[in-house]
């Protein structure tokens, strides 16, 4: 995992990742704090395998979480807020909910 | 946000914000939309916000974006943070994503300084949760403070790499090892343009400190690496890689690729530059003149997104590119507009001399252009190499029909991380130049927008 | 004599011809231009249609069903063959309709169908609540649709990927990145001259779209074709919700949706348009509300090959034996027709009692 180094001149907000409660450093992108709580934030669309931020700066798109609802969305590219509720993507999404489903 | 300005600038990297800075200088009324919630690019990413108590070990060449920012924020100009152009056309129409809203403003002059990407480094396994880019590895030092595991391996070449490294151990990062994959045979090729780098000097010396600091760690450098990939079920649990004949393989749960950036010339193509291949710098870039201006009309482009020249460089260019606006917007006349570019094209050509050395010592191994069948070129559609030589082999002529035969290129990337690879296998199967293979034709959006905001509904 | 047929367009209608030639053993060379040349088959819907199809033109709706019929075997042929899935189906299709003369119009549409396939072509008008319970997730914008259940869908890029593999497999020599200058009707035969080479055939169909109105000129053909520019947009992918190919959205088998379509006069310009890509998404959006929040992947424009009534064109050159002309704008929906009845007429085989009425003699009044 990921670590934030111990001399970070931040406060610390706390937001949910699939419903649980985590901490970050205020004015970070929401894919930092993804990779300092988990080891994959999205499973692919295709084939279901697991995906995680790999370009940090809006070309790759392998970091898309729901945010506040709003799925898609690209977490590099999108500030952490105080008491944000970021949830996975796991597969295609299914529309009557808003959220995502599994691939079958 | 006004409906119409003389001159929208695209980008708040080095070049963005000194055209836009010498177009308000001049009196012209500047907007400057950039995608960011703070200026400065990937280059100065929050560099006058750092989260780093002491940002001094990012190097004095970050540190001197925090002056070029400051005076930026200063100038008279209509700066739109958080705004994502999605659509650009040849009539300067802009549409913008602004607050989750679509909305559109027109120019009489653009420039677009939308500066550069990391080239793909396709290996095996690249998409594996815990691989990622050392350009993504220094934008979470930069604006997040947040650092890798200790066992992270670097794996690439070039001058990034060696700064990337750098700042991870000056950040107290402990580094596994870095694998090396720059060609031996750069090197005579790289030699013959030495004498003349030695115009920036200055960047070879700052080369040269980045290797002695990295050889006085003690990390590990592997030489002269090939077969890269990627391992792991879920995750990345180890590289394995094969150094001047010998196999290794080191457990990793984080490994940092990079080979260079490229111009991102998404946004230009979408309006119709033409652009051409560089052979030198084995990228795409748009057709420009000497004031920067591409091959439409009132559209300008300047930085690493009009062929990579580097953070200085591409402020200088800025510069041009500014001058220009100003000029065909009739606030200077010709004879001025050249007297104020001379100092500003010396100093240029004293940042470009190093160019040629770079671009020969570092350019990339074939390994990393054309890579191994079980590669996934298209991370997106999940489009293996295999599959795009399969069709190569069927007579497809370019990414355009591959696209249509594969799917790659129609994910939410848009063809960013496959397109020059696409291209390259079809070149290597048919034996064809890249530049007459082509490239994705690029139309809007530009960024994946919804209905509702194309729609305005 | 190099080949026995050249066919010059590597789209679905060139592909699907060659493709026919090649199963009855012909010599075929198929000549198509670059990556970037104006390809109608890159912007295709994906539409098996038939409802609509000839309600001013009974021969076109006899045309179009017989297509359509033979669309199962052709895809079973072809996925056999190459392992491509064509993602077919033939659910049945519908228009939607948003007002009460857009409603009185498609009635109208249908019942003469109906009357000029004597009878063959099946339909129903959906009010809005039997639409309901085919599809829970239209809005109230919509009062209504047609439907036939003789429509159907396929992804129109794999069955170019599924052709192009056959040629490759079959005896045609696929020759892209030509551009045909010249064409000579000599005895016997004809000489195409490329940007590079010389070839000669025994017999020339011209499938190369608008293009068609330059080359038809070489042969002394007629092809009236002018192009007519195409919208449209393409999301992410999303769980299955349409069980149905509409005229206004289609969900492909991956998942994405297609938003159609637009029909402008644009000239040779196959750009996309902000006005027209926001008409298309608010449309979209209308009809099923819940898309509001999809995201749009890419926009697409293509040049439709137009006639001037809308129909095909089927042509034999009556003085340069042996050279055809061909032109419409249903290259999905008629590739199995032409890959049939189409392909042996111009082999040499009689022709299709249909055909004759798709000269464009038609249009000399």
């Amino acid at each position: 995992m990921f670590r934030t180094l111990t001399t970070v001149r931040r406060n610390l907000i706390r937001f949910t990742l699939d419903g649980q409660f985590h901490q970050a450093p205020a004015g970070i992108s929401v894919a930092a704090a993804l990779l300092t709580a988990v080891r994959f934030s999205r499973r692919s669309v295709v084939s279901g395998r697991g995906r995680g931020p790999y370009c940090m700066m809006g070309t790759c798109f392998d970091c898309l979480v729901c945010i506040d609802g709003e799925p898609n969305q690209q977490a590099c590219m999108v500030t952490l807020r105080e008491g944000m509720n970021i949830e996975t993507q796991t597969g295609i999404r299914d529309l009557d909910t808003g959220t995502t489903a599994d691939m079958d | 946000m006004k409906a119409r300005y003389s001159l929208v600038v695209v980008g708040a990297g080095p070049a963005g914000m000194a055209a836009a800075r010498c177009a308000a200088a001049h009196g012209v009324d500047v907007a400057l939309l950039d995608e960011q919630e703070r200026p400065g690019g990937q280059i100065y990413r929050s560099v006058d916000d750092s989260p780093l108590s002491d940002p001094s070990l990012l190097g004095s060449d970050y540190l001197y974006g925090r002056q070029h920012v400051a005076e930026f924020r200063n100038a008279d100009i209509d700066y739109f943070p958080g705004t994502t152009v999605w659509n650009l056309d040849r009539n300067r129409d802009v549409s913008v994503l602004v607050d989750g809203k679509s909305r559109g403003l027109g120019a009489d002059r653009i420039v677009i300084a939308t500066g550069a990407q990391e080239r793909p480094m396709p290996v095996p396994g690249w998409q594996l949760p815990g691989v990622m880019t050392a350009g993504a590895g220094q934008i979470l030092l930069k604006s997040a403070a947040i650092v890798p595991p200790d066992d992270v391996v670097l794996a690439g070449s070039g001058p990034l790499l060696l700064l990337m490294a750098s700042q991870y151990l000056k950040a107290g990062v402990g580094i596994q090892a870095i694998l090396d994959t720059t060609p031996r045979s750069n090197r005579p090729g790289a030699v013959r343009h030495l004498i003349g780098a030695l115009e920036s000097a200055s960047y070879l010396a700052k080369g040269m400190g980045l290797i002695a600091s990295i050889r006085q760690s003690r990390v590990p450098v592997y030489k002269e690496v090939t077969a890269l990939n990627a391992h792991g079920d879920e995750v990345l649990e180890a590289v394995r890689f094969n150094s001047r004949g010998r196999d290794h393989e080191l457990p990793t749960g984080t490994l940092m690729l990079h080979i260079g950036v490229i111009p991102q010339v998404h946004l230009a193509m979408a309006a119709d530059c033409e652009v051409r291949w560089d052979e030198a710098q084995l990228c795409w870039r748009p057709g420009l003149d000497q004031w920067l201006c591409s091959t439409v009309p009132g559209i300008g482009i300047a930085g690493d997104g009009a062929g990579i020249v580097g953070a200085r460089a591409s402020q200088l260019q800025g510069r041009l590119a500014g001058l220009q606006c100003v000029y065909e917007l009739g606030a200077l006349t010709r004879d001025q507009r050249d007297l104020k570019a001379v100092a500003i094209r010396k100093t240029l050509d004293k940042h470009l001399a190093i160019r040629p050395f770079l671009d020969s010592m570092y350019r990339p191994s074939p390994e990393f252009l054309t890579p191994v069948d079980d590669t996934m070129v298209c991370r997106c559609e999940e489009v293996s190499a295999g599959e795009i030589r399969e069709i190569a082999r069927l007579g497809c002529q370019g990414p355009n029909q591959a696209k249509a035969f594969s799917r790659c290129g129609m994910g939410p990337c848009q063809g960013r991380q496959c397109g020059s690879t696409v291209a390259a296998l079809i070149a290597e199967v048919q034996g064809r130049k890249i530049s007459d293979v082509g490239y994705y034709r690029v139309r809007p959006p530009v960024k994946p927008i919804t209905l509702g905001q194309m729609g305005n509904s | 004599m190099d080949y026995d047929i050249a066919v010059i367009g590597g789209g679905l209608v060139g592909s699907s011809i060659a493709y026919g030639l090649s199963k009855k053993g012909h010599g075929v060379a198929l000549l198509d231009e670059g990556d970037r040349a104006f390809r109608a088959s890159r912007g295709n819907f994906g539409l098996i249609w038939v409802q609509g199809k000839g309600w001013d033109f009974p021969a076109y709706a006899k045309w179009t069903d017989e297509a359509a019929g033979l669309w199962p075997a052709f895809d079973a042929e072809l996925q056999e063959s190459t392992g491509v899935d064509l993602g077919y189906t033939r659910p049945g299709g519908m228009e939607f309709c948003f007002d009460e003369r857009g409603w009185n119009d498609l009635n109208d549409c249908m019942a003469r169908v109906r009357t000029n396939s004597d009878g063959a072509f099946e339909y129903e008008m959906l009010e809005h609540a039997e639409l309901r319970k085919r599809i829970p997730e239209v809005s109230s914008a919509v009062i209504g649709a047609s439907y036939s259940p003789r429509d159907g869908h396929v992804n129109p890029l794999y069955l170019l990927r599924a052709l192009h593999q056959r040629l490759d497999a079959g005896r045609v020599d696929y020759l892209p990145n030509r551009h045909v200058d010249s064409i000579e009707c000599l005895h016997g035969g004809f000489e195409l001259r490329t940007n590079d080479e010389r070839l000669a055939a025994g017999r020339v169909v011209l499938c190369a779209g608008i293009d068609n109105v330059r080359l038809g000129k070489l042969l002394g053909l007629n092809i009236p074709v002018r192009p007519n520019r195409g919208q449209l947009l393409i999301t992410e992918r999303v769980q299955h919700f349409l069980n149905y190919p509409t005229l206004q959205v289609r969900q492909t088998r991956e998942g994405s949706l297609q938003i159609g379509d637009s029909q402008e006069d644009a000239g040779r310009d196959d750009g996309t348009t902000t006005e027209v890509m926001n008409r298309l998404a608010s449309r979209a959006v209308s009809i099923f509300p819940m898309l509001k929040t999809v995201h749009v992947v890419r926009a697409w424009a293509a040049l439709r090959v137009m006639t001037p009534d809308g129909k095909p064109v089927y042509q034999q050159s009556s003085h340069c034996q042996g050279a055809f002309g061909i032109a419409c704008h249903s290259g999905v929906t008629l590739a199995a027709i032409h890959a049939g009845p189409v392909a042996d007429w111009v082999a040499g085989g009689n022709p299709h009692p249909l055909i004759a009425r798709f000269h464009p003699d038609r249009f000399d009044v």
